[in-house]
């Protein structure tokens, strides 16, 4: 008797919980969704007609869906850098510049390689060198941050914005110098084009969605899988929840602290790679620009849960790449997008605004995202 | 703020102003250099200066703000935003819009501020996280209605940006004047009288930063006010209990503080230039909460820190005037994006603590639960 009771009462917990992390991310989405209606229509707009083309734009055909896809790729790994950031105690904003960073020493691999070397390369070589190299510089990047947090309490906050406009500068710097597209016609801050065996393939013939996107999947899967199966995943969330208790228990906290922004900053150099060698095949100056903040959003909508950070990357890739039909049916500038995501994060951030307006009671359960400047 | 910080601050800034006199020295006589530089590196800082002054008030109240940023950003817009409205659509003489417009930046980012604090304090949202969403939104909110309001469909202006009512006229002091009797004929007299007038010309809002430092300074430390915000930041249980309304207290120190990042985005719109840009304030927010921590979350202190980074802000522009006498083996300096590197190395070097380590006020960032 006692254990049924005990097993109904935690499916019932089990329940619970999941619709609420369901519920109030939707129920923020929804609240978000009916003030940006407002805001349109206090400005001349039509409400009604902007998200019709905010769907149609997004989800309306094949190639709506594949553009969809790739706008969600670089938000589910910059989404996923956050959040794995949050899993362990520490935020990164960082990820615009981490991201900008692995885009520029991926382009770097991709175009030059071969020219060093002396000979082509096999894709099957080049694209794997150029993808991870990107990938290791975003976590180096970030990593710097993580070794300055553990070493001497350097708060990460501020360290990884001031890395945001070092990698802002630096890249800055390359694209207008050596890495400059030398063709005699290009006047814009960019490097030149990426070998062929640099490119990831497209999935299907027509559409420019392209493996990329199974990969940033494949690789949501891996962190959960890292967080919940391994002993690293345990140690992450131990420092993240609490690190005194981490200390006590033998946990090398200094060490989880750099690990965790290495991992954090490989991520989002991985969303900057794959934009490289994927999409664009070659670094643009800009191009990047509020990724990095798209992806706190995104991260915190998600509840920092590798699935959840995949559906909320889905829903940010939507509004951005159904902007352009909003903006062509309503004539409503796509900066209206931004001002509807700051409120989904506001909503979903203020938790307690929305338990306030759908008289929703709490658990009385805190989550510990951040601490102060701790020192 | 100890012997150490201060010379470290004195031990930089000596530094930033040599390289600048050791190459701009063949163009100009290096007193005109130091003067310049110096009264470069006061205007510069006045945003930094209020940006820091705006969380020495948030968290000596116990609430960390790290929505500066997002507060400039947004008051920037509506000072500028609203003198244009004064100016062109209600007439009035250009002066008066301006003052508005000041007015206006104020008022914004106090709203902002009621803002942060509703979220932090009533709902006690993590502070952080709070203040990232003010940024965010700041962001969204000035690009979309720069956007909207100037080029959206049915925009009053009719799809240009018309002109702002103008900038701040700079004050002139007349320590010039003051010495014509005493310098006599001597030209070069006069002329070092006036190299160094230029560092006391200033336009108001570079004047009251540094007015407001003071203020806030005897403010925190030698009034009853003061001693309220303080032991709600350091201690809100015991002030609590002796009487002392920790939810008012907070809620007037973050709006207080969003007043002052509200008059620092006046000054990138209203003070420095007519016009404004998406995401002009460019970090200055997060270098002057770099300010506030490296001057432990003392005006005085802050303001020392800001002059650093205002100086280092300065070099870059020097290094532009100068930039055809740069000899050869410096010639990195005639690189803007390398030279521009210097308040972002120079705030994570500060937060190293390697200079010696400063204190938060305890409860800072701690919600008040009774």
């Amino acid at each position: 008797m006692q254990s049924e009771k005990q097993s109904i009462s935690l499916t019932k917990r089990i329940l619970q919980s999941i619709s609420e992390a369901i519920l109030i991310p939707f129920l923020a989405i929804l609240t978000a969704v009916i003030i940006g209606g407002i805001i349109i229509w206090f400005v001349g707009g039509d409400p009604i007609l902007a998200y019709k083309g905010l769907i149609q734009g997004s989800m309306g055909s094949k190639k709506a869906w594949s553009e969809t896809a790739i706008w969600a790729t670089p938000y589910i790994f910059a989404g996923l850098a956050v959040a794995l950031a949050f899993k362990g105690g520490l935020f990164n904003i960082g990820a615009e510049g981490q991201l900008a960073v692995g885009a520029v020493f991926s382009a770097l691999i991709g175009y030059a390689l071969p020219g060093w070397l002396g000979f082509d390369l096999p894709a099957i070589i080049h694209l794997p060198l150029t993808i991870l190299f990107g990938m290791l510089m975003g976590g180096v990047w970030a990593g710097i941050v993580g070794a300055l947090k553990a070493y001497t309490g350097g708060h990460e906050v501020i360290n990884t914005i001031m890395m945001n406009y070092i990698a802002l500068n630096t890249t800055s710097y390359l694209l207008n110098g050596i890495m400059k597209d030398k063709s005699p016609t290009n006047v814009i801050a960019r490097t030149p084009l990426i070998a062929e065996s640099a490119r990831i393939p497209a999935i299907f013939d027509g559409l420019r969605v392209h493996w990329g996107f199974i990969l940033a999947l494949l690789v949501a899967f891996l962190i959960w899988w890292l967080l919940n199966k391994t002993t690293l995943g345990f140690e992450i969330r131990t420092v993240g929840l609490n690190p005194d208790a981490a200390q006590y228990a033998g946990i090398n906290v200094k060490r989880t602290i750099i690990v965790t922004m290495l991992l954090s900053g490989m991520l989002a150099g991985l969303a900057g790679s794959i934009e490289v060698t994927g999409l664009n095949y070659r670094h643009e100056l800009g191009f990047s620009i509020g990724y990095g903040y798209d992806a706190i959003a995104i991260a915190l909508l998600g509840r920092s849960h590798p699935l959840g950070v995949v559906l909320a990357a889905f829903l940010f890739a939507a509004m951005r790449n159904g902007a352009t039909r909003m903006q062509f049916l309503t004539q409503l500038p796509v900066d209206l997008i931004s001002m509807i995501q700051a409120l989904i994060l506001l909503f979903v951030a203020a938790d307690a605004i929305i338990r306030y307006i759908y008289r929703i009671k709490s658990k009385g359960e805190r989550v510990v995202l951040t601490r102060g400047w701790g020192g | 703020m100890d012997w150490k910080r201060f010379s470290f601050i004195g031990l930089i800034i000596v530094v930033l102003f040599g390289v600048v006199v050791m190459v701009g020295q063949v163009k100009q006589p290096p007193l005109l250099i130091i003067t310049s530089m110096l009264a470069t590196t006061i205007a510069v800082a006045t945003p930094l200066t209020l940006g820091a002054l705006s969380g020495v008030f948030c968290e000596r109240a116990g609430v960390v703000n790290i929505g500066i940023e997002g507060m400039m950003l947004t008051a920037a817009f509506f000072g500028w935003l609203g003198g244009i409205y004064m100016f062109h659509l209600f007439g009035l003489p250009a002066g008066v819009s301006i003052a508005f417009g000041v007015f206006f930046a104020i008022l914004t980012g106090g709203l902002m501020a009621l803002l942060h604090a509703v979220l932090s304090i009533t709902f006690k949202v993590d502070q952080i996280i709070g203040g990232t969403v003010i940024n965010i939104l700041a962001v969204g909110l000035t690009g979309f209605l720069n956007r909207q309001l100037f080029f959206g469909k049915g925009s009053v202006f009719g799809g240009t940006v018309p002109g702002s009512p103008g900038v701040l006229p700079t004050i002139h002091v007349p320590i010039t004047e003051l010495f014509n009797s005493v310098c006599g004929a001597s030209a070069n007299c006069l002329q070092n009288v006036q190299a160094i007038n230029r560092v006391f010309d200033q336009k108001p809002i570079a004047i009251s930063a540094i007015l407001l430092v003071f203020i806030s300074h005897y403010v925190l430390f030698n009034t009853r006010w003061g001693l309220r915000t303080r032991a709600v930041g350091e201690h809100p249980k015991a002030a609590d209990t002796v009487g002392i309304n920790v939810v008012k207290m907070r809620y007037a120190n973050v709006i207080i503080g969003g007043m002052f990042a509200g008059l620092a985005g006046a000054y990138f719109t209203i003070e420095s230039v007519p016009s404004f840009e998406p995401l002009l304030t460019n970090g200055r927010g997060f270098i002057s909460l770099a300010a506030m921590i490296f001057g432990n979350w003392t005006p005085i202190g802050a303001w020392a820190a800001a002059l650093v980074f205002g100086a280092s802000q300065a070099l870059l522009i020097n290094m532009q005037i100068f930039r055809d006498v740069i000899p050869p083996q410096w010639s990195f300096l005639q690189e803007s994006y390398i030279v521009g590197l210097t308040p972002y190395i120079l705030t994570m070097f500060i937060l190293t603590g390697i200079i010696g380590k400063t204190t938060p006020p305890a409860a800072d960032g701690v919600p008040y639960e009774k």
